[in-house]
């Protein structure tokens, strides 16, 4: 849905898709909320701006394809899928419930979510088998998949990356939500990634790095992506875990535990102010 | 003495059904692991260049992939060994295939010791048994590379998820065009009324070896191809067992879990009677001819027989 991007407008979208992670991590009693809260803006950027889908129509043959490797990170998902009316927003506060289309992992069949992740590093070899089918289908429809940090310890990642180069999927843009946590700790304590841009580089990607809560860059770096012919697209995001909750911000707590009521309140509270 | 009509690799009856399926329908896509002289693949790509993906030694990679293209539309054939298909890329096969109800039919060739030289590691023994307790997997182990080549046209014309499981070393051919294969529907090959054997795979052949060498002995051996392990033909199984009151398995896989194991569970529960295992008994495979190594690891049809025997004195 490229359009002339009303940045304030994706701003407030953001703050609002915040809220609602907050909201229905507090029901739900789990789940994962620093990664979820740090993937924000990567996703608002996509679908309020760039993406091409109709919600009444979700698997309609003209769209483009999210594929969300970080399986963990769903409630961000969801929150924005309801924002676009893939569903209605009551069903939010059905996640992880006996019952729900929002299972605590992503699940192939609600509306909006293309593939069954959570097990990760397997995002991005089902984004490849996607461009390959696109290409093939002669749809010039476009890939994303967005990865984690801590993901990228899975060898299938760098597997798929060399695939990704090998057949020169242009159609193809990967992100990593690089928040510098994963569960264990600091992703440089726990299993160094660095430099990671030159790694991406080497095996063959354009790599664009940017602050992925500043939804200027996030946008620009989807249209860039989009103009690179003869290799795959990365971009490399920048973000903060938790963001946008002082006391969630870069607290390895809150990677798989969710708000309290009181931690609700004052988290809905910080939100709402900015 | 049993009816043959010469001998050929499964593996060629799936490169075979592969070259047909790409001629008559356009949404045949193949993925190899570097392995695709090995697997047959290699004549569809010869055939359908544009169709066909080099994944390189990335097994995991190709299931996702395949998964990919999969859900693009297209019936995506992912081939490497046996040991890499279900041991390696398992997780992936279990999320992004059977979970997903991918269309994607997994072909895993080098099933069990009739490799033969290359050993252990590449002996698979094993796959029947993890993909068989995927949910919406279906798992078709063909007798000979006629079936296998009928399996394979089959497979793409079922939606979901499917594993083949295919030799690399040539067998005795022993169906006929005209033979029926249906996915889920076992076949009867002899009839018999004092015991029955369910086979898959080379011991099928076995089998029927065995059935003639008991009919010597005055004792009568039904004979069942369960080529299908999953969705498993209850109806065959269970009137076998209630018509002949003794049941042999014979598979060239690992007996826990396998096939056995499949029929037990059957059994067990609707119509339990004396049941006897071949197959192979917890350890791994070595070295050596294939034919040595039936006879080291207790897959002839003289053991066959002989399990029959006991299955038969336990009534």
């Amino acid at each position: 849905m490229t359009k002339q991007p009303d940045i304030n407008e994706l701003k407030k979208i953001s703050k609002e898709i915040r809220i609602e992670i907050v909201k229905m991590l507090n029901c739900a009693g789990s789940g994962h909320t620093g990664g979820s809260l740090s993937m924000v803006e990567l996703l608002v950027g996509l679908y309020f701006y760039k993406f091409r889908c109709e919600p009444a129509k979700p698997l309609c043959n003209t769209r483009d394809i999210f594929v969300l490797s970080k399986g963990h990170g769903c409630p961000a998902l969801y929150a924005v899928l309801a924002a676009m009316n893939f569903f209605s927003k009551e069903e939010l506060c059905t996640l992880r419930k006996l019952g729900t289309r929002l299972q605590g992992h992503p699940q192939r069949g609600l509306p909006g979510v293309e593939i069954s992740s959570g097990s990760l590093g397997q995002g991005l070899s089902i984004a490849n088998g996607f461009a390959l089918g696109a290409r093939l289908n002669n749809d010039p429809k476009r890939v994303y998949c967005l990865m984690g940090d801590g993901e990228l310890d899975e060898g299938q990642v760098w597997e798929a990356a060399l695939t990704s180069a090998h057949y020169k999927l242009d159609n193809v843009c990967g992100i990593i939500d690089y928040n510098k946590f994963q569960i264990d700790g600091p992703v440089a304590d726990i299993k160094g990634l660095e430099p990671l841009k030159l790694k991406w580089q080497a095996f063959g990607w354009e790599v664009f790095e940017i602050n992925g809560h500043s939804v200027k860059e996030v946008i620009e770096a989807y249209d860039k992506a989009e103009r690179i012919k003869g290799k795959p697209s990365m971009v490399l995001a920048h973000t903060v875990k938790g963001k946008g909750v002082s006391f969630f911000e870069n607290k390895n707590k809150y990677h798989g535990t969710v708000p309290n009521k009181e931690e609700l309140e004052r988290a809905i509270k910080e939100l709402e102010l900015q | 003495m049993i009816q043959t009509y010469g001998s050929k690799p499964t593996r060629d009856g799936f490169g075979e059904g592969l070259v047909e399926l790409g001629q008559k329908r356009d949404d045949i896509v193949v993925l190899s692991a570097d392995l695709t002289e090995s697997t047959r693949a290699a004549w569809f790509k010869e055939k359908f260049p544009g169709r066909f993906f080099s994944m390189g030694v990335s097994e995991q990679d190709m299931m996702g992939t395949a998964a990919g293209l999969a859900l693009s539309g297209k019936v995506a054939f992912a081939c490497t060994f046996g040991a890499f298909a279900a041991g390696r890329a398992w997780d992936q096969v279990r999320v992004s295939i059977a979970y997903m109800k991918t269309n994607v039919k997994i072909v895993g060739t080098h099933g069990g010791i009739s490799v033969g030289e290359d050993g252990p590691t590449h002996q698979a023994n094993e796959e029947i048994a993890l993909m068989r307790i995927l949910p919406n997997m279906t798992v078709i182990v063909p007798c000979d590379a006629l079936e296998a080549k009928k399996a394979t046209i089959a497979s793409a014309s079922y939606t979901g998820p499917a594993y083949l499981r295919l030799g690399r070393s040539g067998i005795p051919l022993i169906t006929k065009e005209e033979d029926s294969f249906k996915i889920g529907k076992a076949n009867l090959l002899k009839d018999g009324k004092d015991v029955t054997i369910i086979a898959c795979g080379v011991e099928v052949y076995e089998a029927l070896c065995a059935a003639c060498a008991l009919e010597k002995e005055n004792i009568s051996a039904r004979v069942i191809n369960l080529h299908t392990i999953k969705p498993i033909d209850k109806d065959i199984i269970i009137k076998a067992a209630e018509e002949t009151g003794a049941v042999v398995s014979a598979e060239e896989h690992a007996i826990a879990g396998g096939m056995g194991s499949a029929v037990s569970e059957v059994l067990a529960q609707a119509y339990p009677v004396p049941m006897e295992f071949i197959g192979v008994k917890d350890r791994f495979g070595e070295s050596g001819d294939p034919k040595e190594l039936f006879k080291l690891f207790g897959l002839t049809a003289e053991d066959i027989a002989k399990a029959a025997k006991k299955a038969l004195s336990r009534k």
